[in-house]
């Protein structure tokens, strides 16, 4: 037995990302899908929870290593950034977010363009952050393919869950193109999506004509190929619409081609929450720190509570910065909504169990659950409070951080 | 319009303002902030004509008669916050063809209807010091602003002593004011165009001298000397954008050549000079950040420079800003609040929002506490003033209320809305009926 455990150290030692056995106990227990727990305890096995309980009847095995806070969450999804595609150095060599050479690549891959070791990520985790929906920018039409990643491992690979999660499309001024390029007008924006959409729709017709007649089959395209995932509906086209009327523009083009959407941004969510809400499509908000200028010059941090009241399903993000910061925190982008009529239990639901419905990850993240994941962030009291701190990170039962943040 | 009542309505817009100056108002029942001594729980403080009169415990401060009583039961009170370094406005100062534009003022470049002050209001800011931007290793000179409702810049500024609005120079080094010629490409270069802009500053003085009373022997008026020979002898006082561990030491190096009173900026690697900035006691004005990076010179920014100044024995250095755009005026206090979270105290924190921070602008004779005497610049707070749950509910510039979260118009300002990013409609005489048109 002794001989044992020294070999499951020496394991955990030379290979961290296997998951150890945890438990943690703390004040209170913020479950999500529940009930909070006062004085509970989740435990951990091989990366899932195996328990979630009252301290006084939920115990704990012996030889796992229990770790104590305040307040322990499910680990925090950040429904949309750019992190490790943008680094927070923001010079050239470590922008890979946007490609300007052309205002349609849905062909570009997320898992082409991730730094695991970039230090936002780093950043985001020291914050309780465990799950990031990141990829190319929204700052072209079409900008490129969306992945979902756990903010640990050293490589695209350890770090990916959903290696083609969205394609990223934006509408308004931020993929409006100068000079005489296209697109140049709100009009010629939606055009071009359409005609992308239409073109990827007879690739899709000739590769059905062609069947198992390989000589029939039209070359094979990337652009296309990527553009069928979302006529297929494999994946969702998430389109960046902060003013109304690019918001209804999406709501027009996913009716026409039968798309699964994921409206972003939405500064102007507030003037379409009826039709918002008939589509039944979910709105990933702009961050309520995001700067209330150019397009968010009508952004309000009293939308969230609308959207709740709708019963529109809505999610946090850290988004988009060009320059300082690089990237927001979805913590505290979730705290100031709390503070601004959403209410702290409907904050942590959206940056959580919310945020993972809006990526389809929901059986898996998002609460504490028997059977999710085993990620969890640890706080040394509200997490929303200001002067809180983050003191630890657990990611598929791994102690990814106990770092004081 | 008849004639008589285009006179009364005239007469009402221009002596409401001046009327809820003179009158009395007495804040009741709240917990008070003094800054300048120990809170006070319920407490009284009586406002008459802009000027707080008293404050203190319920028991020893009578309410006179006929005061407007403003009952903050439950409430905090505490002064209006002091920004050192705001971009609001719109005002653009230097531009493109020199690193050095001394001459350039803020103040031809600011719009007061600008909504960014409004939003301002609405954080709880009253004193602003509204500058040019740090593209320049020297960008113009800066305006301190009392954020009042107002129709023109001059209703809003600070004065000197000699009548002229008061403010100081914007300076930058590091980064952003490296560009192509004839703006510096090295920091070498930066600080060696700056030492000659004030070599010939003096130079020009000393000929001035040398003229005495003979005016044709006077040099010809240099504008952009007269600013420089203004930080010399100590009449403004630089704000200086820097960053950098190295850069900031520069900037001390060069302020005790000249003998220019300097205030650093943003300040982002405080934490790693911090002996040399208490030693060289120079007042730190620091930016709070949510993440490190976004440029070079930030990329090791660290919330802790606060707490490193204060553990030295040094918490008067510590003073923040908003540097709105880069954060947002609204949660102002915030930045203090995250200092607290990175190790500096609450009281600390609390002081370089108000009186350190006034210090900066050399207004601490005037605002940024809660004290006989004092412009009655204050806020009202639902609750803890580092709690992210506390909103700003009332802001009030000498004794006249600019912002009330209760009021549908103002509420737009603090959380946005249609129309927020438009700007502001100000009191114009006889062309509205509202005592307060937002």
């Amino acid at each position: 037995m002794k001989l044992l455990s020294i070999c499951i150290a020496v394991l955990s030692c030379s290979a961290p990302l296997v998951a150890q056995d945890v438990a943690v106990r703390a004040e209170l227990v913020h479950t999500v899908s529940g009930a909070p727990i006062r004085d509970g305890v989740v435990i951990v096995r091989n990366g899932k929870i195996a328990a979630v309980g009252a301290a006084a009847s939920t115990a704990i095995p012996s030889g796992v290593r229990v770790l104590e806070a305040k307040v322990v969450t499910p680990g925090l999804v950040d429904a949309h950034s750019v992190v490790g595609l943008a680094g927070y150095l923001n010079q050239p060599q470590d922008q890979d977010q946007l490609d300007p050479s052309a205002p349609i690549q849905p062909e570009l891959r997320a898992i082409d363009a991730y730094n695991a070791r970039e230090r936002l990520i780093a950043w985001l985790r020291e914050h309780g952050v465990t799950t990031v929906h990141t990829g190319h920018a929204p700052a072209a039409l079409i900008s490129g393919q969306t992945m979902v990643v756990k903010t640990r491992g050293e490589t695209v690979d350890e770090a990916v869950i959903t290696p083609f999660a969205m394609i990223a499309a934006t509408l308004g001024d931020d993929s409006r193109a100068s000079g005489d390029k296209s697109p140049g007008t709100a009009g010629k924006q939606s055009a071009m999506l359409r005609e992308a959409l239409i073109g990827a729709r007879e690739y899709q017709r000739k590769l059905a004509n062609a069947g198992d007649d390989a000589s029939k089959r039209p070359d094979r395209d990337l652009r296309k190929e990527a553009l069928l995932a979302l006529l297929e509906r494999r994946v969702p086209l998430m389109i960046t619409a902060q003013r109304h009327q690019d918001i209804a523009s999406a709501l027009r083009l996913a009716k026409e081609f039968d798309l699964r959407l994921v409206i972003d941004g939405a500064a102007e969510a507030y003037q379409m929450i009826e039709p918002i809400k008939a589509s039944g499509f979910p709105v990933i908000l702009h961050p309520p720190l995001a700067r209330f200028a150019g397009e968010l010059e009508n952004a309000s941090r009293a939308t969230p509570k609308q959207l709740l009241d709708a019963g529109v399903l809505f999610a946090f993000q850290s988004g988009y910065e060009e320059y300082v910061p690089k990237t927001r925190v979805v913590l505290f982008e979730a705290a100031v909504a709390a503070a601004h009529g959403l209410g702290p239990q409907a904050a942590l639901r959206a940056v959580t169990l919310d945020a993972a419905r809006v990526l389809g990850l929901e059986t898996r993240l998002g609460s504490l659950e028997v059977g999710k994941d085993g990620d969890l962030a640890l706080y040394d009291g509200d997490p929303f409070e200001y002067t809180s701190h983050c003191i630890g990170t657990v990611i598929d039962g791994v102690v990814v951080s106990e770092t004081v943040r | 319009m008849n004639r008589l009542l285009f006179a009364v309505a005239c007469a009402g817009a221009s002596i409401s303002p001046a009327a809820a100056q003179s009158e009395t108002v007495a804040f009741v029942g709240g917990r008070l902030l003094p800054m300048t001594g120990a809170p006070l729980d319920a407490g009284v403080l009586i406002v008459r004509d802009g000027k707080i009169v008293a404050l203190g415990a319920r028991s020893d401060i009578s309410v006179p008669p006929g005061a407007r009583v403003v009952d903050v039961s439950g409430k905090q009170l505490m002064p209006g916050l002091v920004d050192t370094h705001s971009h609001v406005g719109g005002g653009w100062g230097a531009d493109s063809s020199a690193p050095i534009q001394p001459s350039v003022r803020m103040l031809d470049a600011v719009n007061c209807r600008d909504s960014g002050l409004q939003r301002a209001q609405a954080g709880g800011i009253t004193t602003l010091n509204i500058m040019s931007g740090s593209g320049h290793l020297m960008s113009g000179q800066t305006i301190y602003v009392k954020n009042r409702d107002a129709n023109t810049i001059e209703e809003l500024c600070y004065r000197f002593a000699d009548g002229e609005p008061m403010g100081g120079m914007k300076m930058a080094n590091g980064t952003n004011s490296q560009r192509n010629p004839p703006f510096p490409e090295t920091r070498g270069k930066s600080a060696a165009l700056v030492r000659e802009a004030f070599v010939a500053a003096l130079e020009y003085r000393r000929k001035v001298q040398a003229a005495g009373d003979d005016a044709s022997k006077l040099p010809a008026r240099e504008l952009g000397h007269e600013a420089l020979l203004e930080l010399v002898d100590g009449k403004r006082i630089v704000h200086h954008h820097t960053h950098r561990h190295d850069d900031i030491v520069t900037v001390l190096r060069l302020s005790k050549e000249f003998g220019f009173r300097v205030v650093l900026h943003h300040v982002s690697e405080a934490y790693k000079v911090a002996d040399e900035i208490v030693a060289a006691n120079a007042p730190c004005s620091l930016i709070v950040i949510d993440t490190p990076g976004g440029k070079l010179e930030a990329s090791e920014f660290d919330a802790r420079s606060a707490a490193e100044l204060e553990r030295r024995g040094a918490p008067q250095l510590v003073g923040f800003h908003t540097d709105d755009w880069i954060t947002d005026s609204r949660v102002f206090l915030r930045s203090a609040a995250l200092a607290v979270r990175a190790g500096v105290t609450r009281e600390t924190a609390l002081a370089g929002l108000t009186i350190n921070a006034a210090r900066m602008l050399d207004l601490g004779e005037r605002v940024g506490s809660l004290e006989v005497g004092k412009d009655a610049d204050l806020i009202v707070l639902s609750g803890d003033p580092l709690s992210v749950y506390t909103r700003v509910e009332q802001t009030w510039v000498e004794g006249v209320k600019v912002f009330d979260l209760s009021d549908p118009g103002d509420r737009k300002w603090a959380d946005g809305g249609w129309g927020a990013g438009m700007p502001r409609m100000l009191a114009t005489c006889c062309l509205g009926d509202e005592e307060d048109p937002k």
